[in-house]
This record gives C-alpha cells, structure tokens and sequence, in this order.
C-alpha cells in the first residue's frame, strides 16, 4: 500500500479524498443543501448496502465462474445454468425439509455433482479446444433453459428465510432528524447482512485456501502453467475436477441466496451469466480479488444507476465495461 | 481450432483460357436456377416465411461465419447490429409511431442506418479486438445485452419495450416489396449478393490478408501488416451484411422491438452458422434454412410425438450439441467427409486423387 502511495501520489490522494466524503457521508447527519441535491440519506444509504449485498451475490457467482476460466481456460456459457439449477434445487430442498439452511449444502452437492458430470463427460473430451468447448457450453445452457422450464414452469420462486432471519436489523447509522429532535436510524434486513457477511466468508476462506494450503499451490501452479504441474506429476485431471465441483457448487450455493435476495425464475441464468462475464471482464479473467472488486463496481453501479438513474442503468454497468476494455484490457486486477 | 480449421478455398482460381461463364460450376446453375423459378412452385407461405427468413437469417449469419471463418473471431453481436440497422430505418424512416419516426424518404433512411449499424460494428469490433479467442465471446454477449436492455428502457429514441411496427419497404417502382414473391426476389437478391462478395472478398487481398492474421498474427505483423486495422475492417464489413440483413428482417415482419435483437436471437444466429459450417460461405444458408424449417414445422412434429411444442428450444440446443459434438465444421464438414471417404481406395485407404 505504501509501495502504491509513493508510486501514484495523486491517485492516492484522489483516493483518500474520495473515501473520506465516502465515510462522511455515510456517517454524517445530511445538510439541507445535500439532500436537495441529491435526494434523502435513506434512499443513499439504502442504494449503497443494496449494491454491496448485491455485490456480495455476484461475487459468489463470477468466483466459481473465473477460478474454473483460470485454471482449466474454459469459459463456461453454462454457469447461469447452474447457478438457476442451483436456486430451483435450493428451493425443492427448502420447500420439503424446512429448513433454510439445509438448502445450502443440498444445492452445493447437487449443481457439483453435475459439474463433475459435465466435466468428465464434455470438457474432458474436448481439452484445450476452448473455443469448442465454449460452443458446447452455450448448447448445454439452451438444453438446460428448457429442461428447467419443464420442469419448474415459468412461476417465480420465492425461497423464504427463517423467522429469525426476516426481521430488519437496528443499525447505528442516523438517516435524518425528526423535527423533535429524535435521530432516525436506518433499518436493513438482517438476511441481506448475514449473507454479505457469508459471502466474505467464503471469499476469504477462498483466499486462504488458494494461498496458504497445498491444495491451493497446485491449483495456482495450474493456473500459471498447466503442462509443466501435469509433468512434475501431479494429477491434474483430479485438480480440474476438484475445482469445477467446487465452482459448480458455488453457482449453486449463489442461486439459493438469489432466491432468497429476490426469486428464482426463467431467465435469471441469462441475467447471472451476463453479470459474471462483466464482473470478470471488468475484474480481470482468472483471479478471484479482481471478482470481488469488479462485483462489488458492478453491484454498486447497478443499484446507484438504478435509483439515481432508472433509464440507464444497465448503461452504467457497461460503460465500466468499455472503460476498463479500453484503458486496460486485461481486467482491473488481470494479469497481461 | 477445429471448428475453424484454415479454408482451402483462398487460392486463385486457375485461368486455363475458358470465359468466366464457362467456369462457374455446374451446381451453381442448378441451385440458381432452382431459386429463380421457385415462386412458380412453391406457395406464398413458403416463399415469404420460409425463404425470405432464410435468406435473411442467413445473410446476418454469413457476417459471422466470415469473421469466424477467414478471420476467426466468433462475434455474438451480430444480431444486435442487425438490430441497429432495423431500429435505424423506423427512426429515420416511416413507421406507425410518427411521434419518433422521422419519416424521411428512403433513399436517406436507409444509407444512414446502414452507416450508423457499420459504426456500431465498428465500435463493437474495435472493443472486441483487444482481446483474443473466448474472451471475444464473452465481450461481444455482453455487447449485444447491453443493448437488448437499453434498447428496452430507453422510450425517446428506441420506444422502450414495443419498439416500432409499420414498418414497410418502400413502394419502389411501384412493386409492393412485401408481396410473397416481390420480398422473395428481394431477399434472393441480397443473399446472392452478400455471398458473392463474400466469396470473392476471401480471394480478394483484403481477405487473403485477413486468413494470413487468423492464422499467424505476429508473422503478418511482422510482414507489415496492420493486424488490428484488418481485423476491425473485418468486422465493418460483416456489420455491413447484418445491417442489410436487419432491414429486410424488419420489413419482413413489418416491426422491430428489443425482442428481435435479444440474447436468444443472438445465439440463434451462431447456432446457425456452426450448424450449418464456417468453412464455406454457403454455411450460412445451410444452416439457416434447417434452423427456419425445425422452428417452423418442429411443433408440428413434436406434438405429433406426442411432445408438448414448446419444446421446441430443447430439439435446438440438442441438433446444436451433437453438431459441436460430431461434427465442428458443421454440415459442410461432414458433406466433405462423406465426399472424402467415398474417394478412399478400399484397398489402400489413401485418397483418390490419382496415382
């Protein structure tokens, strides 16, 4: 960090400024001016924990999504699919047994066991032709759409949450005064919080495991360079299965938090897939910091956009795109 | 990559002192001839739903099969340029919505919505070619979402969810261009075109040059060629087909709304140009008349199967698979396969090129 600071000290600078109005505003009581100027502290407040949950959503999604792209060069086309068989799987389980948390792991082992059937039956066939293998993907993806709609129909599911989770949570922040001088706190639901907090969880759990443990040194050893792992001995095809399970499964770990963020319907595999292609194009391909920044950007610009600016909002979100594209083609935290 | 394996077809053709007429093949007379006297056979249905969606479909297609197959870049985009040329011909053009249209005269409409869909493809092309292989995938999907979705909320200049209709071809030397067989020889003609030029551009320089890049980059750069500069015009060129192929689309169905160009219609296409081979601009065609004849007749057979008809998505993705599968040069391929091993010596196993 310090490194950055003597190498850009204007960037820190602009940096530094900007979290300070960042902190002041989030903690501060909103002058007249600023309201007027942008509208209540409530609807700020609100769009920013909103867009850093959603955040938390993608970077669940584009995790697997980038770590599966890094090892194996294997873009997956296919990876809404599961995150949706996720959400339906996570649903069914949550509907039978009752209990919201059993639809975690039940959705985790599920949509894994199929990506170790995809990869043995599909990828594995057809290894180091990325191209075809990105062809197959999109085929599996349209076969998969149509299944899930037989099988599911076109309603919305709602996963709900336990009792305990589904109340709002008091928190310390002061979004205005009432005229009797009383401070009014933000309330935010307690299962947006719990759940951004399992997200960094499992992101840093990610992290500890890519880089502290052996497990993690043979897969960034894979990542760096596949043929040379495969010739030390290593046996790299169990790798590539571990790691596709485990991508896979976090697709459908994400698709149950989607249902229970929102819903679970046709069409939301085109919705994550599009999101986790943007969050690793803005994040760089391949590496899991650069999914956690680019889905927290892109989460943030979503729910900025959309209340700041309906119309265009997915604008927003691609507009970062094509600025990062432009200026540095290899994604924020890519390696060129 | 072998669903992209170099084209054989660049070298010039050998001059041996026939006329050009004398050395068209002959299945180029039987096809074009077939094609012209088509609207004495065939009905009216076949002839606007079923031809002229085929050329179309193939005609935005055959934009992708020549970046894909002589420059070897697989664009999801292309739809959505078509979408553009479309959307461009209700703005500036004639539609019901008047409040938007600008009702200009034709002869203006649709050169500035052909040159504003290049300039999409352009820009598209231009962000597309920083990057290589699968991620040009990616960016060119997340290209023609963004515009899907904008196209969808924006109301002042794209009308928002319901987009345009009325959308009607001018009445050019008083033909009413949406009359079953005026549209088919419509279509006919700028599908032949488009694959005229497109075949002729592949031993053209430009094309030749454009092989040259798909296959050794850094040696073309090395000989001074401007790789990016020819990759980028690759894609104007093919932005050029598909906005032709948006227009005939949209005054085929007489409207275009964020539908037309959405991410389905956008894989469809490159469904249809893997289905039918990126090895030969005919691919295209191919794989577009079997794309319109499964979407067209394959409820009637699976509800004969006693399948519901909406499962129609499912026979899609499953002929798509088994193609990706079996065959990645597409139907051509396996056309060429089967033409290769009747060649085959029984005895020998080698080809039946001569001795």
């Amino acid at each position: 960090m310090t490194d950055f600071v003597r190498r850009h000290p204007i960037w820190a600078a602009v940096t530094a400024i900007l979290a300070a109005i960042l902190i002041w505003m989030i903690f501060a009581l909103w002058p007249s001016w600023l309201v007027d100027l942008i509208g209540k502290k409530k609807v700020f407040l609100n769009a920013l924990f909103n867009g850093i949950t959603l955040g938390g959503l993608y970077f669940l999604v584009a995790s697997g999504f980038t770590l599966i792209f890094g090892l194996m060069r294997n873009v997956n086309l296919a990876h809404g699919s599961l995150y949706l068989l996720g959400g339906y799987v996570g649903y069914e389980f949550a509907e039978l047994t009752g209990y919201w948390l059993l639809a975690f792991p039940a959705a985790f082992i599920v949509v894994a066991l199929f990506g170790i059937l995809l990869q043995l039956g599909v990828f594995r066939r057809m290894e180091g032709q990325d191209l075809r293998q990105t062809l197959v993907t999109i085929g599996i993806s349209i076969i998969m759409a149509d299944l899930m709609l037989w099988g599911w129909g076109g309603d919305f599911y709602n996963i709900s949450a336990p009792s305990w989770l589904s109340g709002p949570l008091e928190t310390i922040l002061v979004t205005s005064q009432k005229r009797s001088g009383d401070l009014v706190y933000l309330k935010y639901p307690l299962v947006r919080v719990v759940i951004f907090l399992a997200a960094v969880t499992i992101g840093v759990g990610m992290w500890l495991l890519l880089n502290r443990t052996k497990i993690g040194m043979l897969i960034r050893a894979g990542v760096d360079d596949r043929d040379m792992l495969s010739a030390t001995g290593a046996r790299i095809q169990l790798v590539f299965l571990g790691v596709f399970a485990f991508g896979a499964g976090l697709a459908g770990i994400a698709g149950v938090v989607g249902g229970t963020f929102q819903s679970v319907a046709p069409g939301e595999d085109i919705r994550f897939l599009l999101a986790s292609l943007v969050v690793v194009i803005v994040g760089g391909m391949g590496s899991i910091p650069g999914a956690a920044l680019g889905a927290l950007l892109i989460g943030l610009a979503e729910q900025f956009g959309s209340v700041y600016m309906p119309t265009y909002a997915v604008v927003l979100t691609f507009l970062i795109m094509v600025g990062v594209l432009a200026f540095r083609p290899q994604g924020l935290m890519g390696r060129s | 990559m072998s669903v992209f394996d170099p084209v054989e077809a660049s070298h010039a053709a050998p001059s041996d002192g026939r006329s050009w007429l004398e050395r068209i093949p002959v299945a180029y007379w039987v096809v074009g001839l077939a094609l012209l006297i088509m609207p004495a056979i065939a009905g009216d249905f076949m002839l606007f739903q079923i031809f002229g969606w085929t050329f179309i479909l193939g005609l935005i297609a055959l934009g992708l099969m020549f970046l894909g197959g002589y420059g070897g870049m697989v664009s999801l985009a292309q739809m959505s340029i078509a979408g553009v040329g479309g959307y461009m011909v209700a703005i500036f053009g004639v539609s019901a919505i008047d409040t938007i249209s600008l009702g200009w005269p034709w002869y203006v409409a649709i050169p500035i919505a052909l040159v504003i869909a290049m300039l999409f493809g352009t820009l598209t092309g231009w962000l597309a070619v920083r990057t290589e292989g699968i991620y040009t995938i990616m960016i060119t999907l997340a290209i023609a979402a963004a515009f899907f979705y904008f196209a969808r909320q924006n109301y002042v200049m794209f009308n928002g969810f319901s987009g345009f209709n009325g959308v009607l071809p001018p009445m050019l030397f008083g033909v009413d261009w949406r009359d079953p067989a005026a549209f088919y020889y419509l279509t006919l003609f700028w599908a032949a075109l488009g694959y005229l030029v497109v075949l002729y551009i592949s031993r053209a320089p430009f094309g030749l040059a454009l092989q040259g890049v798909r296959d050794n980059p850094r040696r073309m750069s090395a000989l001074g060629y401007n790789v990016t500069a020819h990759r980028v015009a690759a894609y104007t060129f093919a932005a050029l087909l598909a906005a032709i192929g948006g227009i005939l689309l949209t005054w085929q169905s007489a409207q275009i709304s964020p539908g037309t160009a959405g991410i389905g219609p956008a894989i469809d296409i490159l469904v249809i140009a893997v289905i039918g081979g990126m090895r030969h601009p005919v691919g295209p065609f191919i794989g577009a008349f079997i794309y319109v004849i499964l979407k067209t007749y394959a409820i009637d057979a699976l509800v004969t199967l006693g399948l519901a008809g909406e499962r129609f998505q499912l026979l899609i993705g499953v002929a798509f698979l088994a193609i990706v599968f079996w065959s990645p040069d597409g139907i051509i391929g396996l056309w060429d396969r089967l033409r290769e091993d009747r060649k085959r010596d029984p005895l020998t196993g080698r080809g039946g090129e001569g001795p």
